[in-house]
């Protein structure tokens, strides 16, 4: 079933401060059968958000995410004892990522004119008292951030920041797998790593984040 | 009436695309005496062909955005050039699993952790062409065949040349769909494109640690490939 834009100039217009695409598109994806994707649907799982951001809200969230696992390998590293030397190898490794997507994002937030979201206060409560409590936590940023970021992919209008957004979800799953392979978890929780809404990302971040 | 600029006009790849994604008998009958012939090589070459090195020539975006706010492709069901994209994608997932599939009933993989993983990633990329194959059919697009596969000579290098093949192939296959994102045109696509990539870069990863080699071979940020990089690569693998 084809469904096409008839007038197309109306594409552009706002409705409830979202595009009128973006608008057409959460309720496709609601109504679950318009463009005959019924088997994508689950892919695409909550990967709409409330609201529309623009490309700058987006790496924002994505900063916020990076700051907060940019943090948390810094201090994993210092503080976590006893790691043994594949798992110091691997969070001294995701340190470094991490702080360069927060480089990176804080970089490409400005040359689009916008204003970088600053490094949140942090607390990882008794995460680094053992090896384990850190692969632990480390797992669950990790499968955070990918879906975190294929949710948002969707969203994101320019094809340079979306390419960017990939360039380093990419990275952020290469993580997850290997975190998972060393805790002797299925290196995929399923073969589809769904989009999360930002909603869902935010609230699984919270606890994490001081004000 | 519709605005929108038909990829059919004027657009010299397009028709390579079209036998791929037309139902009738014609073109059909044409597609699979091509396949059946030159087998799946031939059908990558149609791909080759059709989408190049200048992954900017299979998007409608130059004439078409202007005229349609954008919208029409991304808005109003998938594109010809996101049947091929998808048709891509799930070659290369018919690849892995074959791959996958002749690995592990071989048995040389002896290690049973290592073996639990090929088995995982296996399962994976089965998911992957069922759900691919599926979504080709849906947009009205004929999926693309399995391709008949030549890997025994890999099987045959023993444990550590399956490890490191495999790994080849899925840190190419991350490339792949990363090179391939901002082709697509319809977000569901995308959304499905994105769920799949980073599967395939956890397997990646995981299989580099596996063979010793780094998690990250592009550093913080992964690098796409190009359509005709990847199958320029992955063709030894296929049976003319």
């Amino acid at each position: 079933m084809q469904k096409t834009m008839t007038q197309p100039e109306l594409a552009a217009i706002e409705v409830k401060g979202m595009t009128r695409e973006a608008f057409i598109m959460r309720g496709a994806i609601a109504a679950g059968g318009v463009y005959g994707l019924s088997t994508v649907g689950p892919f695409v799982g909550q990967a709409m958000a409330q609201g529309g951001g623009g490309d700058v809200d987006i790496l924002n969230f994505a900063l916020t995410l990076e700051f907060l696992e940019g943090a948390f390998y810094t201090m994993a590293v210092k503080d976590v004892k006893d790691l043994s030397g594949d798992v110091k190898e691997l969070a001294t490794t995701l340190r470094d990522n991490e702080l360069e997507h927060v480089d990176a994002l804080t970089a490409t937030i400005k040359d689009l004119g916008g204003k970088p979201v600053k490094a949140p206060g942090v607390d990882f409560g008794d995460a680094f008292s053992s090896q384990d409590t850190f692969l632990e936590l480390a797992q669950t940023f990790e499968d955070l951030g990918v879906g975190a970021y294929n949710g948002a992919g969707p969203l994101i209008e320019s094809v340079e920041v979306l390419a960017a957004a990939g360039s380093i979800v990419q990275v952020e799953g290469r993580h997850a797998g290997v975190i998972r392979l060393l805790r002797g978890e299925r290196i995929s929780p399923s073969a589809f790593d769904k989009g999360l809404e930002m909603q869902e990302v935010l609230d699984a971040a919270k606890p994490f984040i001081k004000a | 009436m519709s605005k929108t600029r038909t990829r059919e006009q004027g657009d010299g790849e397009v028709a390579a695309l079209d036998q791929l994604a037309r139902e009738d008998a014609g073109s059909r009958a044409q597609f699979l005496k091509m396949v059946g012939g030159a087998g799946a090589a031939g059908a990558l070459a149609i791909f080759v062909a059709a989408c190049g090195g200048d992954d900017e020539e299979e998007t409608p975006s130059g004439g078409g955005s202007s005229d349609t706010g954008g919208g029409s492709d991304s808005g109003g069901g998938a594109s010809k050039g996101d049947i091929a994209i998808v048709n891509y994608a799930l070659t290369l997932e018919h690849l892995e699993s074959a791959f996958y599939q002749q690995v592990l009933e071989s048995g040389e993989v002896k290690d049973p952790k290592i073996g639990e993983i090929a088995k995982s990633i296996s399962e994976d990329e089965m998911e992957h062409v069922s759900a691919l194959t599926a979504t080709v059919k849906q947009l009205g697009g004929k999926p693309a065949p399995a391709p008949k596969t030549a890997f025994e000579d890999v099987i045959a290098g023993g444990p550590q040349m399956i490890l490191e093949t495999a790994a080849s192939v899925e840190n190419l296959g991350a490339a792949a769909y990363l090179g391939q994102a901002g082709n697509i045109k319809n977000k569901e696509i995308l959304a499905a494109a994105l769920s799949i990539h980073t599967v395939e870069a956890r397997h990646a990863a995981v299989l580099n640690q596996v063979v010793g080699k780094t998690i990250v071979p592009d550093g913080a940020f992964a690098k796409p490939a190009t359509m005709e990089e990847v199958l320029k690569t992955v063709k030894p693998f296929i049976k003319a």
